[in-house]
């Protein structure tokens, strides 16, 4: 396999630098990922089936997933809704904002959860207004959703936003001049340029909503079957020192969030060549 | 159609880019907008593509207000001086895209955008061209894309934002040719920003010379080149000496020369000669180039020809005559 063949390059190391970067990924994801299989593996095939496809189980997945992916998909639009108004407009305080926008990182996430179910249970400052409305928040999937969301927010706005600041002003000048209304340049103009990095935002929330734990303990109330997430069932498992069934649900949880972000990823290639337009062979 | 813009002002922050400033194109001409940067023939572009909007003043076309028109409605074609090409569609599509976004009942078939795209194509001389991406064409090709793209909606008006100001100085004249080709076969009310007083001269109609939010002069090449109304138009339209036949004229503003109607003579012939020692003598070109210093000290540029050298055979601390030709007065603020 020509794989490995070297080209002559002016930037010398590559085989260094791949050796490197195969020895970390390995010494970091792959062995402590691969000790979960094996772990794993001491399960019976009947024991394994048991424990990743109980009802319980299967209810988290869902949940974890699904709840992921609306929170995910509630960022990327959002998320470029921020990232757009944090580049094109100068405005007392948009530094402030700017800022903000990584507290989510910054901050533990068990205050994130804990400060949300305050605000949105039954008595809090914003729960309370919507109770009568017969939408509660706290300690439902909604409530979880929301949780993600603030979560996986910076992953948005950071992708998006250098990939807007260097789309210059004068594209949409030039689109609005030949005609194209508002929607009509975000479609053909704005849009195919952002595809990329508003999936991969999309993708690096949803991949974070996924494993989040310390926010959401608190909003869910961690009912089974209703408002129990995968993460927290690998947790319960543990406690009740069933190792063995933590372990397949995180393997089948790992091998779903791999697949997914597989599929994201080829999205993301469909899209880019799709939006590029037929002729991008080049001559 | 005919654009007029009514004491238009404008200004940014604490910045006038603008000041009341009068501006009149008739129907089918080719006017440049000449100045400095900062003299506010960008914006006034702008405001007349409907990209800015003035502080104070009116934008008509064909008599009729457009001021509160959007630039999408204004039906202009506007070609900018970076491209602003759609990065990731091909040539056809970024051509075809002001047919494209049109509302369906408006919107031509595939079938007639695909021959609109072509003509067009073909008349930038890029027919073969059409799969592939602006980043696989050179600087002139892509600003030949963006005029295609600005023609293919059929706009009243075109106006260019310093078209050639990003490209090298060959391909520069080259397009700026077949600009002026394309616009005597096209007809198209077109106006173009640039600082290039030579292109200015070379292409336009009638030229707008703007300097600090205003307008200084508006006049045929010739008019602005031969008659320039100001001493800023006078400066700004080629080099310039500034010079003085008595000591005591240093009170007033000098005579304004150009280089190549500086006559220099070996003896003192007739009036306001003045006596000059040569500093340099540039022989390479189709004009020979002599820097003199008088002898009240002004720093004279002269363009003699070949010949004219061949005979005085100028060589560096000559002493001489140098008389100005033609040349003008300006006093303080108006010209004479």
């Amino acid at each position: 396999m020509g794989l490995l063949r070297t080209k002559r390059s002016v930037l010398p190391g590559f085989g260094l630098t791949l050796g490197f970067s195969v020895a970390y990924l390995c010494l970091l994801i792959l062995i402590p990922l691969a000790g979960l299989f094996v772990k794993s593996a001491s399960l019976t095939a009947a024991e394994f089936l048991a424990a990743v496809g109980s009802p319980r189980a299967l209810a988290a997945y869902r949940l974890s997933f699904g709840a992921s992916f609306a929170a995910a998909a509630a960022n990327a639009v959002f998320g470029l809704v921020v990232a757009w108004v944090l580049v094109r407009y100068r405005f007392p305080g948009s530094g402030a904002l700017d800022a903000l926008v990584d507290l989510p990182f910054a901050l533990p996430t068990a205050v994130a959860g804990i400060t949300l179910t305050t605000l949105l249970a039954k008595n809090g400052w914003l729960g309370r207004y919507l109770e009568p409305f017969g939408i509660p928040v706290a300690y439902t999937p909604l409530g979880i959703t929301i949780a993600l969301i603030f979560i996986g927010l910076p992953f948005v706005v950071r992708t998006v936003q250098p990939v807007l600041q260097d789309l210059e002003p004068e594209l949409e000048e030039a689109a609005a001049s030949l005609g194209a209304n508002r929607f009509e340049t975000f479609r053909r103009v704005l849009f195919p340029t952002l595809w990329p990095a508003l999936v991969t935002g999309f993708a690096l929330a949803f991949a974070r909503s996924l494993g989040e734990y310390g926010s959401v303990v608190f909003i869910s109330g961690n009912m089974p079957m209703k408002t129990e997430i995968a993460p927290l069932l690998i947790v319960t498992q543990l406690e009740q020192y069933e190792y063995g069934a933590a372990t397949a649900i995180a393997a089948v949880l790992l091998v779903l969030s791999f697949a997914m972000l597989l599929g994201i990823n080829a999205l993301q290639r469909y899209g880019t060549r799709r939006f590029a337009g037929a002729g991008e062979e080049p001559a | 159609m005919s654009i007029e813009a009514r004491s238009i002002t404008k200004s940014f922050g604490t910045f006038t880019a603008l000041r009341a400033v009068n501006l009149e194109v008739k129907e089918g001409e080719l006017v440049a907008l000449l100045g400095p940067s900062g003299s506010g023939k960008t914006t006034l572009l702008r405001i007349v593509a409907g990209l800015e909007f003035a502080d104070a003043g009116n934008v008509l076309f064909d008599g009729e207000d457009a001021t509160e028109r959007s630039a999408r409605d204004r039906r202009v074609g506007f070609v900018f001086q970076h491209y602003a090409l759609f990065r990731h569609m091909n040539v056809f599509e970024n051509v075809a895209f002001g047919l494209r976004v049109r509302p369906r009942r408006e919107r031509p078939s595939t079938r007639e955008i695909r021959e609109r795209v072509h003509e067009l194509l073909r008349l930038v001389q890029l027919d073969g061209m059409s799969e592939r991406l602006p980043s696989q064409l050179s600087g002139g090709q892509r600003q030949r894309v963006a005029l295609a793209r600005a023609l293919a909606v059929r706009p009243r008006v075109l106006l260019l934002d310093e078209p050639f100001g990003a490209l090298d100085s060959r391909v520069r004249k080259d397009l700026r040719r077949w600009l002026r080709q394309l616009h005597d076969e096209l007809h198209i009310t077109s106006v173009f920003v640039t600082h290039d007083q030579e292109e200015a001269l070379e292409l336009a109609d009638r030229v707008v010379v703007m300097n600090q939010g205003r307008i200084e002069q508006v006049g045929t090449p010739e008019q602005v080149y031969h008659e320039p109304a100001t001493r800023f138009v006078y400066e700004f339209l080629g080099d310039v000496n500034i010079f003085h036949e008595r000591a005591e004229d240093s009170r007033h503003g000098g005579i304004y020369v150009r280089p190549h109607a500086v006559e220099i003579t070996r003896r003192p012939i007739g009036d306001g000669a003045v006596s000059a020692r040569v500093q340099r003598v540039h022989v390479a070109g189709p004009t020979v180039k002599v820097e003199l210093v008088t002898e009240f000290g002004d720093l004279v540029q002269a363009e003699i020809s070949q010949e004219q050298q061949r005979r005085l055979a100028l060589t560096r601390e000559d002493a001489v005559y140098v008389r100005p030709n033609e040349s003008r007065v300006f006093s303080e603020d108006y010209s004479i």
